[in-house]
């Protein structure tokens, strides 16, 4: 049992944590006021230049790699988030649109560079990447190190962490409430002397370093190669994952660790035993199923900050 | 200026912005952007196959295009439409595989029938939840995207075939696939699909202008309070065009099924035409007319870029990034009616 319950919580985190990442994107973005649909997208770059970055620099760095990786996914993302946040808040596009707009940009340009990079449809995999390692000490304790501290997915702690640490940024200091505040009535905020423009820029911002870091750390955790299928919809489950969670980044771990579950059951469903009866489509299907039904029992509690989606035009 | 020139104005710059863009990403690789256009152009229009493949390819694209724009005239936002176009796909090929000795005037309408039927049952989905309570469409779509790709890979293994990866060819009396369009393209894939799919564009086009659910659509689409006020459905507007949305994205999905492929296989991803529909419907204005020419752009763009590679040596996944520059360009139409506008000022005050 003990093993059973080990393989669940390690494979749920290990589904769960890039979707963590993103998702808390998402809240930055739409606690400003930017709806981002393009947190795909985002995802997207973020796994194509962790690879690209780990590809070149593999021999300089070691094992380091994947961790500077890390770093050149959330430069990536965070630079390509300008253009949503351009064509937004000053250019007046419709969020969703832009954020689709976002999407194809990003497989066209990343599938584009890797033939132009390495002249063939996908990359080599990477020889250093996210490994499953013991927390040493904590690991030695009775079931319960078994179970959360052996063979973990290192990331997913540190996702859970910044879930922590975002929801004090949001609730708890200045810049959240002024970010919540350009969200909720931008009008309001810039009679204050909030710079709405600049606010909404940096919840973009921090969306698309968070995008991006969702992405490398899956495409080193999981795919370890780039091609047209690393990343596909975990983008959009993490957007799910945001709404359900109901903007709050607690809520949006939580979701994101459901989700995490979910789509565990259908990759390890067929080795447990309760699952091992059911087709295969039944647990495929399952993550947006439950998805659907949770936003139907979530009604009227799930609601998005008021001036989400809403372009925000001085001296209107 | 007319507002019927400043629609026409806006997508014909995006288009352009988004080609000079493409040039200058070709410059920046080093690559010779008269060359891959020019190999782009040739791979359209340089042979009547090419030509009977850029038509094949616009032809789900006209439908999926004129699903995602009813949606959009009552305000939804359909990201569904590849689901729906899968599942009326499926819901084609398993009456054109499952029959046999039907005449063709009954076994093709009625597998294409079922086609729009299944697209707009998965649509009936995101559409009362809407309108009944409020769950955001667009997540809800999303979602049904997936479930409709293992939905239909698991009736091709499970249901259609015995386990294998490929349904058998659809049965000659339910197929849309025309000998004589292929032998006039040189044997491209071009199959009489594209008249359903003009014959539609014309029908939405009617439904859109002259009927009053048409107008109602448009009006729940601008104000949905105002359009309570005025004694209007806003949930029945709000199911119907979902379903109509549905129908017609599953009827692209059957282009795919009965003329394109002639039978269902395992997808290993989603196919993307869905998605490509959002843009040719963005592109086009969400007008029949403007989808009309916008899926025949795409189709170009598409068809024409599997010639660059070979030709001029340019990756064709080029492409996606102009037609992604381009929705930008269109999203971002504000700045191009701004720059207009202090064009015509400057003009003016000389």
């Amino acid at each position: 049992m003990t093993a059973i319950l080990a393989t669940i919580v390690s494979s749920t985190l290990l589904m769960a944590g890039p979707l963590i990442f993103t998702a808390l994107g998402g809240v930055y973005s739409e606690r400003g006021g930017v709806v981002n649909i393009g947190l795909e997208g985002m995802m997207v770059m973020g796994a194509f230049s962790a690879i690209v970055f780990n590809l070149t620099f593999q021999d300089t760095f070691g094992n380091l790699t994947p961790w500077i990786s890390l770093i050149a996914a959330m430069v990536v993302g965070g630079l390509f988030s300008l253009v949503h946040a351009v064509a937004t808040i000053n250019f007046r596009a419709d969020h969703v649109i832009s954020g689709v707009a976002i999407n194809f940009l990003a497989t066209g340009l990343s599938l584009f560079l890797v033939k132009v990079i390495y002249d063939k449809g996908q990359t080599d995999q990477i020889k250093y990447y996210f490994g499953k390692p013991d927390i040493p000490v904590l690991s030695d304790i009775p079931v319960i190190g078994e179970i959360f501290f052996k063979n973990i997915p290192v990331m997913s702690y540190v996702a859970i962490i910044f879930a922590i640490v975002s929801w004090f940024i949001i609730y708890k200091t200045r810049f959240g409430l002024r970010l919540r505040s350009v969200g909720e009535h931008p009008l309001a905020a810039d009679t204050m002397g909030i710079k709405v423009r600049w606010m909404r820029y940096q919840g973009v911002i921090i969306s698309g370093i968070l995008g991006g870091l969702g992405g490398a750390v899956y495409a080193q955790s999981f795919t370890l190669d780039f091609g047209h299928a690393t990343i596909s919809g975990q983008g959009y489950m993490a957007l799910a994952a945001m709404i359900f969670g109901k903007w709050n980044p607690l809520g949006a771990m939580g979701a994101a660790i459901f989700f995490g579950f979910a789509q565990c059951l259908a990759i390890t469903g067929g080795s447990l035993p309760f699952f091992k009866d059911i087709p295969d489509v039944y647990l495929q299907i399952a993550p947006y199923v439950l998805t659907i039904l949770a936003l139907v029992g979530f009604i009227g509690k799930s609601e998005a900050p008021k001036a989400d989606g809403v372009n925000y035009i001085k001296g209107k | 200026m007319s507002k019927r020139l400043q629609a026409l104005v806006i997508p014909v710059t995006a288009v352009i912005l988004g080609l000079i863009c493409g040039a200058i990403i070709m410059l920046i690789f080093g690559y010779d952007p008269i060359a891959g256009y020019s190999a782009l152009v040739e791979g359209v229009i340089g042979e009547p196959f090419y030509i009977g493949e850029t038509i094949r390819q616009a032809t789900p694209y006209i439908l999926v295009g004129l699903s995602v724009a009813v949606a959009f005239k009552a305000g939804l936002f359909n990201i569904g439409a590849e689901g729906q176009m899968l599942m009326g796909w499926l819901g084609s090929i398993i009456i054109a595989v499952n029959f046999d000795g039907l005449t063709k005037w009954i076994h093709l309408p009625l597998a294409i029938i079922t086609g729009m039927v299944f697209g707009a049952i998965w649509a009936f989905i995101p559409g009362i939840l809407k309108a009944t309570l409020r769950v955001n469409e667009v997540i809800v779509t999303i979602m049904l995207n997936y479930t409709a790709l293992y939905i239909f890979n698991y009736v091709v293994q499970n249901l259609l075939t015995d386990g294998l990866d490929k349904t058998q060819e659809v049965h000659a009396s339910a197929s849309l696939q025309s000998e004589l369009l292929q032998s006039l393209t040189d044997y491209s894939s071009l199959h009489w699909g594209i008249l359903i799919a003009l014959g539609f564009a014309l029908i939405i086009w009617l439904m859109l202008n002259k009927t009053t659910f048409g107008y109602e659509i448009e009006a729940v689409g601008f104000n949905e309070n105002a359009s309570q006020y005025a004694g209007m459905s806003v949930k029945k507007t709000i199911i119907f065009s979902m379903v109509i949305a549905g129908a017609l994205a599953g009827l692209g999905g059957v282009m795919e099924g009965l003329g394109t492929y002639g039978t269902a296989y395992v997808l290993t991803s989603s196919p993307g035409i869905g998605f490509d529909g959002i843009a040719v419907a963005l592109l086009g204005g969400s007008s029949p007319i403007g989808i009309v020419f916008s899926a025949i752009l795409f189709g170009a763009l598409k068809v024409g870029a599997l010639n660059m590679p070979a030709v001029a040596g340019v990756p064709n996944e080029l492409v996606n990034v102009i037609i992604a520059l381009i929705i930008f360009f269109v999203a971002s139409s504000y700045i191009i009616r701004w720059a207009m506008a202090k064009f015509k000022k400057g003009a003016k005050a000389e």
